[in-house]
């Protein structure tokens, strides 16, 4: 085996991504979801059920509220369906971002006696989500078939959008994860603009409720890009181009920064947490 | 032999109270933030007002490929620090350190243990988060098993498993790990006795496979026995760097207690002492030694000499309830003898509040040739008073107590004793328990 040579000194200022080392350590990634997916539902009667029944619910309370009582229609699919899917990936963020943000500070003992690459905390976090995600697309795949609602080719485009929604989940949780270490105010705050979150991306709504000049700049929000481009993959849903381009422009953005504003950070870690 | 670790200039700095100094709120750090915007986190000249304190300072050495080392200093003289910074868990403030070869930490055993996890799952978790790879925790696994002794509960979730079991997992796991250079934090005092026992052995099997190893431990026996090099913090700063059983004796002598600067001549005055306890105003003044001949203690109280000390304290009320203890430790903090007034079949009382002496006469001071730690406290009305735990330090030397010319130089006294070959008329005439025997070495 090749002698590493490693030089241990003071960081200061930003820092490289670290890529390299990331994958030296992928193992260890591996089993931090390995772990996250093992002991989410230990001890539960009905354990990975929940991944299905949290979407499933919220899709019914969905259609009997905003869709019964206050009367807002989808863009063409059953409302159900349509809820469905902005539900799958509204909920994988929204978890990601809550469960990542505090992943750092639950893991304090690790953080503070054993060295690997810090960032695989929260991403182990949101990787473990990712099982959840598929669970609950595969649900889809049963409500469509019930709906009789056919797949068309726009579906192989899919993965682009679970990728840019993986990257804005794990940008907010890469950001919030490391201010929280410094911050504990984080851990209030993340539920709250969640909650904020879910009204500014269409997912109760069709986009055709905002006015057309507005979409480019709702788009800012990348959530908005990535559940209409679910409903454009999966339901086939009329789309705006320069809305999902801007949000996955925004994908792409919140995921370096994150990124940077972690290994900026991430130094303190040890000392303050 | 090449180094596998340079340690050079390095420091670590800490700011007192932690971030809250320099950001009292998250509302001033937004403001800071929206004032200077990329500055917020950075380096602290900003601050110069605050409180720092140096954990380390310009610390300097070298470990050479396959050297044990131990690293031995008080709470908070920077042991913990310096592995952490090895480690790589915090930063140095100045200074680099440069390693050569895989390195594995373990500050702690079962970091990462998950309750909710079966004893097997958290062998895989634990393993991969102290560096091993999956091949190499299945190609382990049956030995990591058979080590901690637990196969019965290996699928049961750890939170059910008794504290003893937890450990015994969880140092079997690191005891396994397998790297160039083993970075080790006192991890050696866990489990029961035969536990501890099968870890000892471990550890000595691991410094005598030649792998490079770093060891913290206040266990300075341990570090005797284990190491072959030895360092010692004193404050942050790299106080003795030599052989394990140098390093040690400097620890025991420097850097355990104040009592090397208090004692001048035979006189140690009390009213400084370090690592006192009183239950109200110090009542212990000062002691006096007299070693035979009106000699200075410094020179050392040669094996069977006779040893007279003198307590000086003063007595808060009028009482005749009250006693000195004299307690002897060694350097490896094991009491070898106790003198107590209490012990003292008839004595006179004074029943006079003030300042008295109390004086103890040993007429042979059997002990082996070392140094040895006075511990010496008060009681009144049999309740503890005063106390001072490292109150003086005094060293015993060789001379020649057998008549023989050759000195005790191990265990833990000495005693008179005789060897005589049996007649071999006599069919063994004196039982061999009947005869004293010298105590085994230590450890």
């Amino acid at each position: 085996m090749a002698t590493i040579e490693l030089v241990i000194k003071p960081r200061k200022g930003w820092q490289p991504f670290g890529f390299r080392e990331a994958f030296l350590y992928r193992e260890l990634l591996a089993f931090l979801i390995w772990r996250d997916i093992k002991i989410r539902y230990r001890q539960t009667l009905l354990g990975g059920l929940w991944s299905i029944l949290q979407p499933l619910a919220g899709t019914l309370i969905f259609v009997l509220v905003f869709n019964r009582w206050a009367g807002i229609h989808s863009d063409g699919p059953p409302y159900s369906l349509f809820a469905f899917v902005g539900l799958a990936p509204w909920t994988f963020f929204s978890n990601s971002v809550s469960n990542s943000s505090n992943s750092l500070i639950t893991s304090q003992q690790l953080v503070s006696r054993v060295y690997f690459p810090r960032i695989f905390i929260p991403l182990g976090t949101i990787g473990a989500l990712l099982l959840d995600l598929t669970l609950s697309l595969s649900v889809l795949g049963c409500l469509m078939i019930y709906y009789h609602w056919a797949l068309s080719a726009k579906v192989l485009l899919l993965p682009i959008f679970i990728v840019g929604t993986v990257m804005a989940a794990a940008g907010v949780g890469f950001a919030f994860s490391a201010l929280n270490v410094l911050f504990r105010d984080i851990k209030y705050m993340v539920p709250f603009l969640l909650q904020m979150g879910m009204f500014v991306t269409p997912v109760i709504y069709p986009v055709r409720y905002i006015p057309l000049r507005w979409q480019t700049l709702f788009g800012l929000n990348p959530m908005s890009g990535m559940v209409l481009g679910f409903r454009y993959c999966l339901l086939g849903s009329p789309v705006y181009w320069p809305l999902i381009l801007t949000s996955l422009l925004m994908c792409l953005i919140f995921f370096f920064a994150g990124l940077m504003l972690f290994r900026r950070i991430e130094r303190f870690f040890a000392d303050v947490i | 032999m090449s180094n596998v670790i340079e340690v050079r200039n390095l420091s670590k700095q800490y700011r007192i109270g932690g971030v809250k100094a320099r950001n009292e709120t998250f509302r001033e750090f937004l403001a800071t933030a929206l004032k200077r915007p990329l500055r917020s986190f950075s380096s602290s000249k900003n601050y110069a007002h605050d409180q720092y304190f140096w954990a380390l300072r310009e610390i300097n050495f070298d470990v050479a490929e396959g050297e044990v080392v131990g690293i031995v200093g008080r709470n908070g003289a920077g042991k913990s620090t310096l592995l952490k910074i090895i480690s790589r868990i915090t930063d140095p403030t100045d200074g680099y350190i440069k390693v050569r070869g895989r390195l594995a930490s373990l500050l702690e055993v079962g970091t990462g243990f998950h309750p909710e996890l079966t004893g097997r799952e958290n062998i895989f978790l634990n393993g991969a988060i102290l560096g091993m790879s999956r091949a190499e925790i299945l190609s382990k696994f049956d030995e990591i098993v058979g080590f901690s002794e637990i196969e019965q509960f290996l699928d049961t979730p750890v939170k059910r498993y008794s504290s003893g079991m937890y450990i015994r997992l969880a140092f079997s796991v690191a005891a396994h790990l397998n790297p160039e250079i083993l970075v080790v934090d006192e991890v050696l005092a866990v489990g029961d006795m035969a536990f501890q026992k099968k870890c000892l052995g471990k550890m000595n099997d691991v410094s005598r496979s030649g792998r490079t190893v770093l060891f913290v431990s206040h266990n300075i026996s341990a570090i005797e026995h284990l190491c072959q090099r030895g360092i010692v913090l004193l404050q942050g700063k790299l106080a003795f760097s030599g052989t394990a059983k140098d390093a040690v004796q400097y620890y025991a002598h420097r850097a355990m207690g104040g009592a090397e600067d208090g004692a001048s001549g035979n006189y140690v005055d009390l009213s400084q002492a370090a690592g006192r306890w009183a239950q109200s105003r110090p009542l212990l003044r000062r002691l006096e030694f007299c070693p035979e001949d009106g000699k200075s203690l410094k020179a050392g109280v040669r094996i069977g000499a006779p040893l007279t000390i003198r307590v000086h304290f003063t007595l808060p009320a009028p009482t005749s309830s009250f006693d000195i203890g004299l307690g002897f430790e060694n350097l490896l903090g094991q009491r070898v003898f106790t003198a107590h007034s209490a012990f003292e079949p008839i004595r006179g009382h004074n029943e006079i509040a003030g300042p008295q002496v109390f004086v103890c006469e040993i007429p042979s001071l059997t002990l082996v040739p070392g140094e040895y730690v006075l511990r010496v406290w008060m009681d009144i009305g049999q309740v503890e008073v005063d106390k001072i735990d490292n109150a003086a330090r005094f060293q015993v030397i060789p001379s020649d107590y057998y008549g023989t010319g050759k000195s005790p130089w191990n265990g833990i006294f000495v005693l008179k004793h005789h060897w005589y070959l049996a007649d071999p008329e006599e069919n063994s005439a004196v039982a061999p328990e009947a005869l004293p025997a010298i105590e085994p070495p230590l450890g």
